[in-house]
């Protein structure tokens, strides 16, 4: 059984169907893409995937070493424990904390003392907070926000901010990362930077990813697989060169060649 | 042990040399009876700003009825010393007092805390009214005309045990993983959910150690003017610890502490002017709030401006 | 039965004043996000207005609910120009602590100049009461409500008709994008204050002739009520706030009526948490979730 497996996926608002019966797979160490035209739906299930939204039917499974486990409307935090985390498409960082504030809260499920021990500084306080510490520098070094630590995140640069939230996504020990548009906004040096990023963390954590993004070059480079929504529906998926001839999906992105958007040089 | 800390005995020297030093005035007598009852006022008002704060400044839930859980610990701390009047009766009225406010406080948190923003706060408010006017028909409160002739076992030496144990206890809080997790709640709310933050535990977490200090204030203050009535406890004492708090700085413990001492000081020097104190209170709002609306500190501790911005992480 | 009915007769009349002041509380909130604490007082010093008009210039009661809706509304533009606007961009807590504020100052200002003792109203309506059944309704019940109805309508007019009323609604929807289109978002604001606030200042005048009592804290209660009664009604929706004034009034006259009176206001309080538990959007509000 693949890791995530989503099944006749669906959620109205309404009237609206913003997800119809949505169907897909990750393997375990894949990474998938999740392309689409503006208001297709990606972002809606996204939020289906993490929590945020319960789904209207269909489930939503993950497969963590033959322990199968419905993810399907139970809340966000649960479904973080669970081993799915997230970044955001427009930037949600604690922006008046530190960025070692920002990491060491996605590491607070990791935590080894109770509230009690917290009150009356308890020896064990002490060591885990040691603890955290460390572990919060290592991810710091692999992405050289080391030297930031202290920086508030609202005062860092536009695509270290987009750094740290994948950073502080990654310090909650997910098995798979979903990416929402991470290259958003970003210039071509800094989206070539970003894909080092993503080959360098799947490497090192053995991580399994999902992205959703617009830039086609980075998602037709990187992307081993891809799946395509419009309008709330799965209308193909496939490697990329399958994606990319595929007509539904050229329609769909009318006025938008992508075969050669995929050849330009970013 | 760590937490004996060269920093941390170091501080500890100083609490005492503070208890000492206004231990040696009021037996000199250079603090009078008169300012005594300041000295106390300013106590049990720290006590309710910081531990407000840890709610609304810290954890971002706005309350509006903070009061009805200091007169939960008041009321059970009168009961309990009127039956037993002992120093052990009064620290057991006392601890009852706050665990019987931080138990209403998980009961009415766990519903009323999915609420956000200003409904959080007209529920908050709705809850504080509900308590006032139980306590007030109830048979073993004695009504409106509340309860009177409680022991009198309330001293410095008591006030300023509580007082620095809540300050120290909410800041240890604030600066463990809990504490974070409950910050994270106040800077972006569903960004602490997908963080693994769950959300509803630590509000109801926050609100219910806010009850129990604001109920330990209230046993402070039963006990100290051995006289409450259900009024005491209305809308009015709830604004007046949310303006203590948000005067000194949402999400600052030192400002709390500022701010009750200078507010405390400010209603002393009025009481002369009966007749205006309350439209001079109610300007100073105001103005406090058009000219300065982070409050004096904002979310920084006295203690940040003496040290240089790289150990601030450091724990101690 | 017929007690009954007699509740709903006080209920309806109790209601039909906590709807006018509740509309103010909701016209604002829909505008600028602000609980406008300091409503309750304009409510009151309404109804100071209409004493000193009845009293002292020995007016009748339409002029002097005129001159105290023009007095409150004029006095509500102030209290948004000095108060509020400054704080346009500010945290919601400050905003609120601001409205705190402005409460207490109206209420003391008001203490200082008429003192705190409570003064009781003119006879400016006849207190002739007829029979249904055994169903008791006085004159003055039938004003306030027939006041209070006709006030409703010219509000919904205003709103739903007028130029400035669309303006209203286009603010409060967007107001960024109502700015962008041209509408003059500050005179929409301070229009929607001198409106709220000229209903509330009625409600003070048929609070005043109904209970024949005043005081410069009157406006407390009543106005955390209708506030209430706004949330209840669904904050926001001008219907909602209609029907939340009159259902809290109802409500709390039945509670009176066949309970405790001493309870009358906790019950009040209840509601509005259960309200706010089960469908925080209230009757007839809509659910808004933040976008992700």
């Amino acid at each position: 059984m693949p890791l995530l497996s989503v099944e006749r996926l669906t959620k109205s608002f309404g009237g609206l169907t913003a997800v119809s019966n949505v169907n897909m797979y990750i393997d375990k160490g894949e990474l998938i893409g999740l392309i689409g035209p503006n208001g297709a739906g990606k972002t809606t299930l996204f939020n289906l995937l993490t929590g945020v939204y319960t789904p209207t039917t269909g489930s939503i499974k993950l497969d963590l070493n033959g322990n199968i486990k419905e993810l399907g409307g139970i809340k966000p935090y649960d479904v973080t424990a669970s081993g799915l985390a997230r970044t955001f498409q427009n930037i949600r960082l604690f922006k008046d904390l530190t960025v070692l504030d920002n990491i060491r809260i996605a590491m607070h499920k990791n935590i080894g003392y109770k509230m009690p021990s917290a009150l009356f500084r308890s020896n064990k306080f002490y060591e885990e907070e040691d603890r955290l510490k460390i572990e919060a520098e290592k991810l710091m070094d692999i992405f050289s926000l080391t030297h930031k630590k202290n920086e508030l995140a609202k005062n860092l640069p536009y695509g270290e901010q987009r750094h740290l939230e994948i950073v502080r996504a990654m310090a909650t020990k997910p098995v798979l990362l979903l990416l929402d548009e991470p290259a958003a906004g970003m210039n071509p040096n800094e989206t070539a930077e970003l894909t080092k990023t993503i080959a360098k963390i799947r490497k090192e954590f053995d991580l399994t990813v999902l992205l959703i993004e617009h830039d086609m070059s980075l998602v037709m480079k990187i992307c081993e697989r891809i799946y395509v929504l419009n309008y709330g529906m799965m209308i193909a998926s496939g490697l990329p060169q399958e994606v990319r001839s595929n007509k539904k999906v050229i329609e769909s992105y009318l006025g938008e060649d992508l075969s050669d958007a995929s050849n330009k040089k970013s | 042990m760590r937490v004996l800390s060269k920093k941390n005995i170091i501080t500890l020297l100083l609490i005492v040399a503070v208890f000492a030093v206004v231990q040696v005035l009021i037996s000199v007598k250079i603090i009078n009876s008169f300012y005594e009852i300041t000295l106390a006022t300013i106590c049990i008002n720290i006590i309710l700003a910081v531990s407000l704060n840890l709610v609304t400044g810290f954890t971002g839930q706005f309350s509006l009825g903070h009061a009805g859980f200091m007169s939960i610990g008041a009321y059970v701390c009168a009961l309990i010393s009127m039956n037993t009047d002992s120093t052990l009766g009064f620290i057991f009225g006392i601890l009852a007092g706050a665990v019987a406010a931080a138990i209403v406080g998980v009961i009415i948190g766990i519903p009323t805390l999915r609420l956000k923003g200003d409904y959080l706060a007209i529920a908050t408010l709705g809850m504080a009214e509900i308590i006032r006017v139980l306590f007030l028909n109830m048979e073993i409160t004695n009504g409106a005309a509340g309860l009177s002739g409680i022991p009198r076992n309330t001293n410095w030496t008591w006030l300023f045990i509580f007082l620095m144990a809540t300050i120290i206890l909410i800041n240890n809080f604030i600066r463990s993983s809990h504490g974070r997790a409950c910050i994270s709640i106040r800077e972006d709310e569903i960004a602490a959910e997908s963080m693994g933050v769950n959300t509803t535990k630590y509000k109801v977490m926050a609100f219910a150690l806010g009850a129990f200090f604001a109920g330990i204030a209230g046993g402070l203050y039963a006990s100290y003017f051995y006289f409450i009535k259900p009024n005491v406890f209305g809308f009015m004492k709830s604004v007046d610890v949310l303006v203590i708090v948000v005067l000194g700085g949402l999400g600052s413990i030192s400002g709390s502490v500022i701010a009750a001492i200078l507010l405390a000081v400010l209603t002393t020097f009025l009481q002369q002017f009966t007749e205006i104190r309350m439209i001079i209170y109610a300007l100073l709002l105001v103005a406090i709030m058009l000219f300065r609306p982070q409050g004096l500190l904002g979310t920084k501790e006295i203690t940040d401006m003496f040290k240089s911005n790289k150990n601030t992480e450091k724990i101690e | 039965m017929e007690q009954f009915l007699q509740q709903m007769v006080n209920g309806i009349s109790l209601g039909s004043i906590y709807a006018l002041i509740a509309l103010g509380y909701t016209m604002v909130y829909g505008i600028i996000k602000l609980i406008n604490f300091a409503h309750g007082d304009v409510y009151m010093i309404g109804a100071y207005i209409g004493f000193a008009a009845t009293t002292f210039a020995k007016l009748g009661f339409f002029p002097a609910l005129i001159i105290a809706m023009l007095a409150s509304a004029a006095l509500g533009i102030l209290i948004e120009k000095v108060a509020y606007k400054p704080l346009r961009n500010s945290t919601k807590i400050a905003v609120l602590i601001t409205a705190i504020g402005m409460s207490f100052l109206l209420e003391y200002v008001m203490m200082f100049f008429v003192g705190a003792e409570v003064r009781s109203y003119p006879k400016v309506l006849s207190d002739a009461s007829f029979n249904l059944g055994n169903v008791v309704i006085n004159m003055q019940q039938i004003y306030i409500v027939v006041t209070a109805i006709v006030l409703m309508i010219i509000l919904q007019y205003i709103i739903n008709k007028t130029k400035i009323g669309k303006a209203m609604r286009a603010v409060s929807a967007d107001k960024d994008a109502a700015q962008l289109m041209g509408i003059q978002v500050d005179t929409t604001i301070s229009f929607t204050f001198a409106i709220g606030s000229a209903l509330a200042g009625a409600g003070g005048v048929l609070v005043g002739i109904y209970y024949n009592s005043i005081d410069p804290l009157m406006g407390m209660m009543p106005g955390l009520k209708a506030f209430v009664a706004a949330v209840f009604g669904g904050i926001g929706s001008i219907p909602g706030a209609m029907i939340g004034g009159l259902s809290i009034g109802i409500m709390e006259t039945l509670v009176s009526g066949y309970g405790n009176s001493m309870y009358r206001d906790a019950f009040v309080f209840a509601i509005l948490i259960v309200i706010l538990i089960i469908k925080p959007a209230g009757i007839l509000g809509k659910n808004t979730k933040e976008k992700v």
